[in-house]
């Protein structure tokens, strides 16, 4: 296929794998990426619900540091990693001096080192941010990174990969397979249960296929990984955050530990604390809200968003907005003025008409993590 | 049947041409979830942009093939999108024009030709 061959992309390992399998490839932060297979985004939306799905995310960054650098990162991140125990993963973002997100990232804290794993277009970002930061930085080049998402994941992976079925939401484990070493995270990016198995390069498509021999498993491309995520009410960098939303604004406090908040052990000590702590203490100047358009039109990111069916200047915009395959309807997450009450009607203007939107609690699906 | 490089297939009867897209461009296309038609009486000119089609990965724009008055629209695509993917060269069909001219549909490409457009 001529869009897989672009020379200035990267190509995944397994690129060879989905061509195979009839993937229709698009370039995606500087890779060529399956953005679906035959059966479309529709269908690969829904079997991942239902089923399985096999995801390959292998333009992720992967980086190693030394278990020692848990301290020097609590000084980019307001998670707290000092108390992270060790077999645990947790959700954190890099930010910056006025408050902003660098990156948004996962941080395992493992038996004999700490991983993280990155979004690919912040991916060399964040290798030279972190290098001017903490010591021991190493890239990881060599694995592969696969996601199998989906309530039947579990009854997958644990006849080929001894130990999964014990691990709980956000655990991390290495095991082996067929000689290799699997780093297995309980977790992913599609709110339902399932894990992100990082597999050595000269492993991954043997192992790749072994899941997919199993009849549950489909492949699933960057397509429906983008509804399955806005229906999980899950942020995607550039979207919903950037180094000019906050993580209290883009709706990430969660993420920020109790010792590192006003009153707590560690308060502050990263980037942007002061904006940070004070939008936490005395709110935000902006809210993230989920969307539920009136009818069938999808609004989309950018779709400026008004408190009047006429008149009167935006209160927001559309950060991510698309139809949801399992809500069957359209569905939409915005930045909105904080001052907008929660019950309030809100309008997107779409080819130049006001079209209602409610506003709704996000996720707009059930999470299926297994906690 | 006559196509357009904007793979729309137009279907002449008498003075009344009935529009939709091809099964190229439904594929193309995706699962469609969205579709918004012009009102019946319209005068279209074209080049006007007069259907909007959504499907889940993204929004377009359907383009008048010819200068008329829509005569017709295809209700049920409004309340079951899919029909587009389902059967594109058949239920769902778009709008019905009315043309003056029936010998402007000459210009367009014949099922052949349409198929060296799309590398078939």
């Amino acid at each position: 296929m001529a869009d897989s061959v672009d020379k200035d992309l990267n190509t995944l390992p397994l690129a060879g794998l989905h061509a195979e399998l009839g993937a229709k490839f698009v370039p995606f932060a500087g890779w060529s990426m399956p953005v679906q297979y035959g059966d479309g985004v529709m269908a690969e939306h829904l079997w991942t619900r239902q089923k399985a799905g096999l995801f390959d995310v292998s333009h992720m960054g992967q980086v190693r540091l030394p278990k020692t650098a848990l301290a020097a990162l609590e000084g980019l991140i307001p998670a707290d990693l000092i108390g992270l125990p060790e077999g645990r993963q947790r959700y954190g973002v890099f930010t910056n001096d006025t408050g902003g997100v660098l990156d948004d990232l996962m941080i395992a804290h493992r038996a004999g080192d700490v991983l993280l794993v990155v979004n690919a277009a912040r991916h060399a970002h964040d290798l030279a941010h972190l290098s001017a930061h903490v010591a021991g930085v190493e890239p990881v080049g060599d694995r592969a990174l696969l996601a199998l998402q989906g309530p039947m994941a579990q009854a997958v992976l644990a006849p080929l990969v001894a130990g999964v079925a014990e691990m709980r939401f956000m655990d991390v484990a290495v095991c082996t397979w067929q000689g290799g070493a699997l780093w297995i995270s309980r977790s992913g990016y599609t709110g339902e249960d399932g894990f992100e198995i990082s597999v050595p390069v000269d492993h991954a498509q043997a192992f790749a296929r072994a899941l997919l021999a199993d009849a549950r498993v489909a492949p699933i491309g960057l397509g429906a990984r983008d509804s399955l995520r806005l229906e999980a009410g899950l942020p995607l960098y550039g979207q919903e955050m950037d180094e000019t939303i906050s993580p209290i604004e883009a709706g990430q406090a969660w993420s920020i530990g109790r010792a590192r908040r006003a009153g707590g052990d560690r308060a502050g000590g990263f980037p942007g604390a002061g904006v940070i702590l004070d939008q936490l203490s005395h709110g935000a100047p902006r809210r993230r809200v989920g969307l539920c358009p009136e009818g069938r039109a999808p609004m989309r990111a950018g779709v400026p968003l008004f408190a009047d069916a006429q008149g009167g200047a935006p209160v927001g915009v559309i950060t991510s907005g698309g139809f949801g395959p399992s809500v069957g309807a359209p569905i939409a997450i915005g930045l909105i003025d904080a001052a907008t009450p929660a019950q309030a009607p809100i309008f997107g203007e779409l080819r130049g008409k006001r079209l209602l939107a409610r506003q709704v609690p996000l996720p707009f699906v059930p999470p299926g993590y297994k906690r | 049947m006559k196509y357009t490089e904007d793979h729309e297939w137009l279907s002449l009867e008498g003075d009344i041409v009935t529009v939709g897209i091809t099964e190229y461009a439904a594929t193309q296309l995706g699962d469609v979830v969205f579709v918004e038609l012009p009102e019946v009486e319209t005068q279209i000119a074209r080049g006007d942009e007069i259907v909007v089609i959504e499907s889940v990965k993204a929004a377009s724009d359907i383009v008048a093939p010819l200068d008329g008055e829509i005569v017709e629209i295809n209700e049920a695509l409004v309340d079951n999108p899919a029909l587009v993917n389902d059967d594109p060269t058949g239920a769902a069909w778009f709008f019905k024009v009315k043309i003056d001219d029936p010998s402007v549909l000459d210009e367009y490409m014949d099922e052949e030709d349409y198929k060296d457009h799309i590398g078939e």
